[in-house]
């Protein structure tokens, strides 16, 4: 074992929605303290690697380590950003309640927040710069204002691995400045940040590492080593090679 | 009238059992209709109809506890039949939730008029499962419903937390590591417990609106969950209420159609004037929005005593322009309009 843990160890990963593979074999390791992002075509997986990395997908195989530690003693210490599109903002409430959600894997079960959690959900609410919305309806917030709620939600999980699904979907350019600006400042300060990503122009200059998936791993490292043209070209454009030709077909 | 049904001792419990059994499924309801479930119950009602009957058949007599097992059991196998269907068939949800609700019910149908004609079986009350009476309830039937359903909201009040979270964001939940499969148990066994519960004063056909109505109705008057539940707690009490009252003035008159009746009321009324979502408060209140928007093109516009003298009155009406020495003046409430505008559009 080498005397530094991975952040992230994840080996053999398959994941198949019925009899459609999503992950085929997937292993990555990735190191403590980078901003990685997590491209690829639609369909690729990629959604589905960070739901199996947190266990809300259950995979056929594989397993992940956090720091060399199951998922079931570390997940306290990870966050999580769904898609936005994974809750109906219709629903009856406001701000400050959407942010203290996050407060409530630390509580556990039956407990209600403290007034420290108020506090803590105040505080990450400014830091998405929110703080004139925390009484506000959340249907009647704008797609990045949505998408600040749902990054302070993962801030007050104080966790050391964030897992971010797609934080930049119907974003304006300016909050998306603002949320890589806040992650960069997580990983300054040596937390590991994953980030499913759609915009293959701006992965340059967000991220520091990359890992380009479809359904296989194709690449992951340092953004300069592994965004290449030809990794890239063979992530998007090459897919009839890499299709599985239906291996559950027996 | 009224005097004499108020003083009678079984009247009053047979009263408190039905308002605990309103405000237990208002409050359920909530959570089922932010989940999108309002068919659910409905399914669990119906299918548990011949599990009724067939219990009585067995057993000859009429014991509650018994009967409602039977129903449960029922209930359950109809609900795990439609998650089979959903899981392994390509038939969608809702219409496997009718053809399960509508088959087991037809069965329960068919078993009730082969026990109609023992002398029992009338005696029993048998009937009364189909469209509920809670006036002739027995006061230990009673007792047992007044019990789950206190247990009933106790349980809700005790997870409001989870169910909160669970029905906002259930990929959420499991990360946060709350093992979702316990709360969609739990929220499951709510139902169950409150339909089952329900059966004998609200009846099979319509218990399930118990679980859908006050949930809706609640909804229109509130942007908040804790209102809302409240709220709907509040609405299944008053046709919990009203629903033993009237049926107990006017003899035969089933308790769950009047329930239903009053329910549907309160839903109409929202629907129309809820203060949030009514669709008389939102017309109103897109006249008063659309009103804002063009005062706000005039003001921002163009210089202010140059605009036609229509606008100059209608914003002089509406308070953002005053006359000062013979020219037009931004008032505040005008400059704030201003102000409103320009940042929503940033």
């Amino acid at each position: 074992m080498n005397d530094k843990p991975y952040a992230i160890e994840i080996e053999d990963l398959t994941v198949a929605y019925d009899i459609k593979p999503v992950l085929w074999d997937i292993d990555i390791k990735i190191p403590k303290g980078v901003l990685m992002a997590v491209v690829g075509p639609n369909g690729a997986g990629k959604s589905t690697l960070i739901k199996a990395m947190l266990g809300i997908v259950k995979p056929i195989s594989g397993k992940v380590l956090f720091f060399n530690t199951p998922l079931k003693e570390y997940l306290k210490k990870i966050s999580y950003v769904p898609q936005k599109g994974s809750v109906d903002w219709d629903f009856p409430t406001n701000v400050l309640d959407v942010v203290l959600m996050g407060r409530y894997g630390k509580l556990g079960w039956f407990k209600r927040p403290t007034e420290e959690d108020v506090r803590i959900a105040k505080e990450a609410i400014k830091k998405v710069g929110m703080e004139d919305f925390m009484d506000r309806q959340i249907s009647e917030l704008s797609g990045g204002q949505q998408q600040r709620v749902f990054l302070a939600r993962a801030l007050v999980q104080e966790a050391e691995i964030y897992l971010l699904d797609e934080p930049f979907q119907g974003v304006d350019a300016k909050t998306e400045k603002e949320i890589v600006n806040i992650l960069k400042e997580l990983v300054k300060a040596g937390k590991t940040v994953i980030v499913v990503h759609h915009d293959l122009q701006t992965v340059k200059q967000y991220f520091d590492w990359v890992g380009l998936i479809f359904t296989r791993i194709i690449a992951y490292g340092p953004v300069e080593d592994v965004f290449t043209e030809a990794n890239i070209e063979k992530t998007y454009k090459s897919r009839h090679n890499l299709t599985l030709k239906e291996p559950f077909k027996c | 009238m009224l005097e004499l049904i108020f003083s009678d001792y079984t009247f009053r419990i047979v009263a408190l059992g039905t308002i605990l059994l309103g405000i237990a499924s208002g409050l359920l309801s909530s959570f089922v209709t932010l989940n999108k479930q309002a068919l659910v119950g409905d399914a669990l009602s119906h299918a548990a109809l011949p599990g009724i009957v067939l219990v009585f058949m067995i057993i000859k007599v009429k014991n509650l506890e018994l009967l409602l097992l039977g129903a449960l059991f029922f209930g359950l196998i109809a609900i795990g039949l439609t998650n089979i269907i959903k899981k392994y068939s390509k038939v969608k949800f809702d219409s496997s939730l009718a053809l399960v609700l509508s088959s087991f019910f037809g069965f329960g149908l068919v078993l009730m008029t082969i026990i109609q004609k023992t002398p029992t079986a009338s005696q029993a009350g048998l009937n009364n499962f189909i469209f509920g009476q809670a006036s002739t309830m027995l006061p230990h039937d009673v007792y047992l419903m007044l019990s789950i359903s206190i247990l009933v909201i106790l349980l809700i009040i005790l997870f409001w937390k989870e169910l909160k979270l669970f029905v906002f964001n259930p990929e959420f939940s499991q990360a946060l590591g709350f093992n979702n499969k316990y709360i969609s148990l739990l929220f499951s066994g709510l139902i169950v417990l409150t339909v089952i519960i329900g059966l004998e004063s609200v009846g099979v056909i319509l218990i399930s609106s118990l679980l859908v109505a006050p949930g809706v109705s609640a909804r229109q008057w509130t942007n908040r969950l804790s209102i809302m539940v409240v709220l709907s707690g509040l609405f299944g009490a008053i046709s919990g209420f009203f629903g033993t009252i009237i049926s107990a003035i006017s003899p035969k008159m089933p308790t769950g159609a009047i329930i239903v009746i009053v329910l549907s009321v309160i839903t109409i009324l929202s629907i129309l004037f809820g203060s949030k979502r009514g669709i008389i408060w939102r017309q109103i209140k897109n006249k008063i929005n659309n009103h804002k928007i063009i005062a706000y093109q005039w003001l921002n516009n163009s210089e202010i005593n140059s605009l036609p003298i229509e606008a100059l009155q209608f914003l002089t009406k509406k308070n953002y322009l005053a006359i000062q020495n013979n020219e037009y003046v931004l008032t505040n409430e005008g400059r704030k309009l201003i102000d409103y505008y320009k940042e929503a559009q940033e």
